[in-house]
């Protein structure tokens, strides 16, 4: 009786499948057979098919996210096929990723994380005919480029909206690892800070993960129950926002606006906008004009900017910030212009002096506001 | 209705063959219903992820170098199985084993490869075997609950090598990122036909460990020991010691797997090392009904698998967490067809 039964399952089982199958091929998927061949494009330009390896989700609502913007961005303006993965980790993983892409006929490759870094060199090494791209890293090769924005200019200006906005005058950092890139992050935002409201402090609490929601909230959680009335973060999820959302205070995001996530307490994001840049990168590969470079440019660019103030934000904090922006935008402000003083009360830039490329760079000390230890 | 559930006391090959293929065929019925939900040809994703396996040698290369540590790690969870001790501690293992073998590799790197890969081989397999070992004596000694003891020590693994990672290990080269430092190429096991020697590791342990375990003393032990502990005793075998020998080698076996997979695939310590290969070989191990031989062919079946979920996700764009969903669900349907092979449900109207 059971096996009669089973003998029935096993003729639906079948006939449903074939079922689906026809249903899904009449339906008319637009999707069609995927073809390893790269699209032939009417002129001279040289063909690309460009792979994006990402660290998290695409849609993790921050850094991967806005990632995957700028890939849709470029694949609209350039017509081009793209493919993506999400949640690389920063192990060899990313190597069998970009190799399994090249595989698949992408003769560009965007890696969208630091730690991808020394993978991506090798890679570089091995297939010369295949152009890379590293995001926030510093190592280039003839055919292997790094990109990244100067966010600074962006956290300087949200630094103004956390002073203006803080009553206990301590501000949370819930920040990843304690890299030049992220350290020098917490300082542009402590100054941005202390430009308005020198009482206030900066504390940072260390999470050692790019992308764990759970540890990122309890991080902000713990700052806002030691009397932190902001929070800023440099995390890939939003788990600061939710946090600051749900204990009743304010938040500033990072990566994309992250308003919607904490419509409470968002104050305004550091955000990327990496479409230009992407187009940019791949047209010059299409072109033949490409040569490996290191592409570090700021708010001028468009790369990095403020999202609009949020309700929550007051209506000075957006006077100030509109200010500093157009002298940004005009040259006459930079996020790291003297009199910079570090922790231990040395002076690191003098008046009218700014902190060079390389210092920003290597930058391994916090400004004098900033409670927190980068050698935990 | 009354339903009851027994055990079939020695279910036939024509069953076994069956009910697998009834489970397959539901597992693509549900997978085809997502995949249509999403807008994609189921036949043409499945095509696809052959496609992705199978499809160049590249991908073939791929699939072998995925299979190459689960085949490992089940021969090694194998052996503990036999003797129905469930040692689920082969992430730890396999773990410690890496650990063991990264110090090797990081502190005489001077040392020419044909000295330093046995040694880092030598001291991955008794690192494992510490790690097993320990829940073996506890086992010996107090009669603990090994299932918890060798999944405990999972977690103890792994905090271990974060805390190398992001403290003593970590490379001061790499500006404050928490990684430990590359291997230099002499702790890097050469290729063999562009795949890394790990396949013929495995392919000599499936043959060493099939006749350890039907052709040797204490392998018959082992087996007797795992039909009936009182059977053992009577017979007058040493328990304890028998549990000791073979933990010592399941847990040096899983060990090497740390040591290939630090070696060849991230030539370096992560603590990401395993990949959840640990917990997937012991599905491996039972599919295979504990047969070493066909854990060849269930770990490179398994590896399709990845492999084919991975490709499709960068061709048809499908989020990973649905990939991976779809694999969920072959696995379930045919872990699921197992039940039905091994037990009988009798269903009685009562009146």
């Amino acid at each position: 009786m059971f096996k009669r039964g089973l003998k029935k399952a096993l003729a639906l089982t079948l006939a449903l499948t074939f079922a689906l199958t026809g249903c899904a091929q009449s339906g008319g998927t637009t999707q069609g057979k995927p073809s390893n061949e790269v699209v032939a494009t009417e002129n001279n330009e040289k063909n690309v098919k460009a792979g994006f390896i990402f660290m998290g989700p695409v849609a993790d609502g921050g850094w991967s996210q806005s990632h995957n913007e700028g890939r849709l961005a470029a694949e609209a303006a350039l017509g081009i096929e793209t493919l993506y993965k999400e949640s690389v980790p920063e192990t060899q993983e990313v190597e069998k990723v970009a190799r399994d892409m090249i595989d698949q006929g992408c003769n560009v490759i965007f890696a969208a994380s630091f730690g991808y870094m020394d993978y991506i060199e090798k890679l570089a090494k091995e297939f010369p005919e295949v152009t890379f791209f590293h995001c926030s890293g510093y190592k280039t090769a003839e055919n292997m480029s790094n990109y990244f924005g100067k966010i600074e200019d962006a956290r300087y200006l949200s630094g103004l909206v956390a002073g203006l906005q803080t009553k206990t005058n301590q501000i949370g950092y819930v920040a990843a690892m304690p890299l030049p890139e992220v350290v020098r992050g917490i300082n542009a935002f402590a100054l941005g800070v202390k430009a308005v409201n020198p009482e206030a402090t900066v504390k940072v609490s260390w999470t050692n993960a790019w992308y764990d929601p759970a540890k990122e909230k309890e991080a902000g959680s713990a700052l806002i129950d030691g009397g932190c009335d902001v929070l800023a973060q440099h995390q890939n999820a939003a788990g600061a926002q939710q946090a600051a959302e749900e204990k009743g205070v304010w938040s500033i995001g990072y990566h994309a606006d992250m308003s919607a996530v904490a419509p409470n307490a968002n104050l305004t994001s550091a955000v990327w906008n990496w479409g230009p840049y992407y187009i940019e990168a791949i047209q010059s590969v299409m072109d033949g004009t490409y040569t490996a470079e290191s592409y570090w440019e700021g708010i001028e660019a468009g790369v990095v900017d403020v999202s609009p103030l949020t309700a929550n934000a007051s209506a000075e904090a957006k006077e100030v910030v509109d200010a500093a922006k157009a002298q940004m935008l005009e040259g006459t402000l930079k996020a790291f212009q003297g009199p910079i003083v570090d922790q231990a009360g040395n002076e690191r830039v003098a008046e009218g002096s700014e902190l060079s490329d390389e210092e920003q760079l290597s930058c391994d000390w916090f400004v004098d506001n900033v409670i927190g230890e980068i050698n935990q | 209705m009354q339903i009851r559930v027994t055990k079939a006391s020695n279910p036939s090959n024509k069953k076994k063959v069956f009910c697998t293929l009834v489970a397959i065929g539901l597992a693509m019925i549900i997978t085809s219903v997502i995949i249509a939900v999403m807008g994609h040809n189921p036949l043409n994703v499945y095509y696809s992820m052959l496609e992705g396996c199978l499809g160049t040698s590249h991908r073939i290369k791929q699939t072998i170098i995925t299979a190459i540590p689960l085949v490992v790690t089940a021969v090694g969870i194998g052996i503990a199985f036999r003797m129905k001790f469930w040692n689920i501690g082969a992430e730890g293992q396999i773990l410690m084993g890496g650990c063991f073998a990264t110090f090797v590799a990081l502190y005489f790197k001077n040392l020419p490869a044909i000295v330093l890969l046995p040694t880092m081989i030598l001291l991955s397999a008794i690192g494992g075997s510490i790690w097993a070992l320990i829940p073996a004596i506890l086992k010996a000694k107090f009669n603990t609950n090994e299932t918890i003891v060798t999944l405990m020590m999972n977690y103890i693994a792994l905090k271990w090598v974060v805390f190398l990672q992001y403290g003593p290990w970590k490379d001061p080269n790499a500006m404050g990122f928490p990684k430990i430092a590359n291997f230099t190429d002499n702790a890097i096991l050469p290729k063999l036909f562009g795949v890394h020697i790990g396949w013929i590791i495995a392919l000599i342990l499936v043959v060493v460990i099939y006749y350890f375990i039907n052709h040797t003393k204490i392998g018959y032990e082992i087996q007797v020991l795992g039909e009936s502990e009182n059977t053992a005793k009577y017979a007058g075998m040493n328990v304890r010691k028998i549990i000791l020998i073979a933990m010592m080698m399941s847990g040096a076996i899983c060990g090497l797997t740390g040591m290939i997979q630090a070696s060849a695939v991230n030539n370096t310590l992560t603590m990401d090392l395993t990949a959840g290969v640990g917990y997937t070989a012991i599905i491996i191990a039972w599919l295979s009904n504990l047969k070493t031989p066909w854990m060849v062919v269930v770990s490179i079946l398994f590896a399709i698998l990845t492999q084919g979920a991975s490709y499709i996700q960068t061709v048809y764009q499908i989020p990973q967490a649905a990939a991976e969903v779809i694999q969920g669900i072959i696995l379930f349907c045919i872990l699921g067809s197992q039940f039905f092979i091994n037990y009988k449900v009798h269903v009685k109207e009562v009146a």
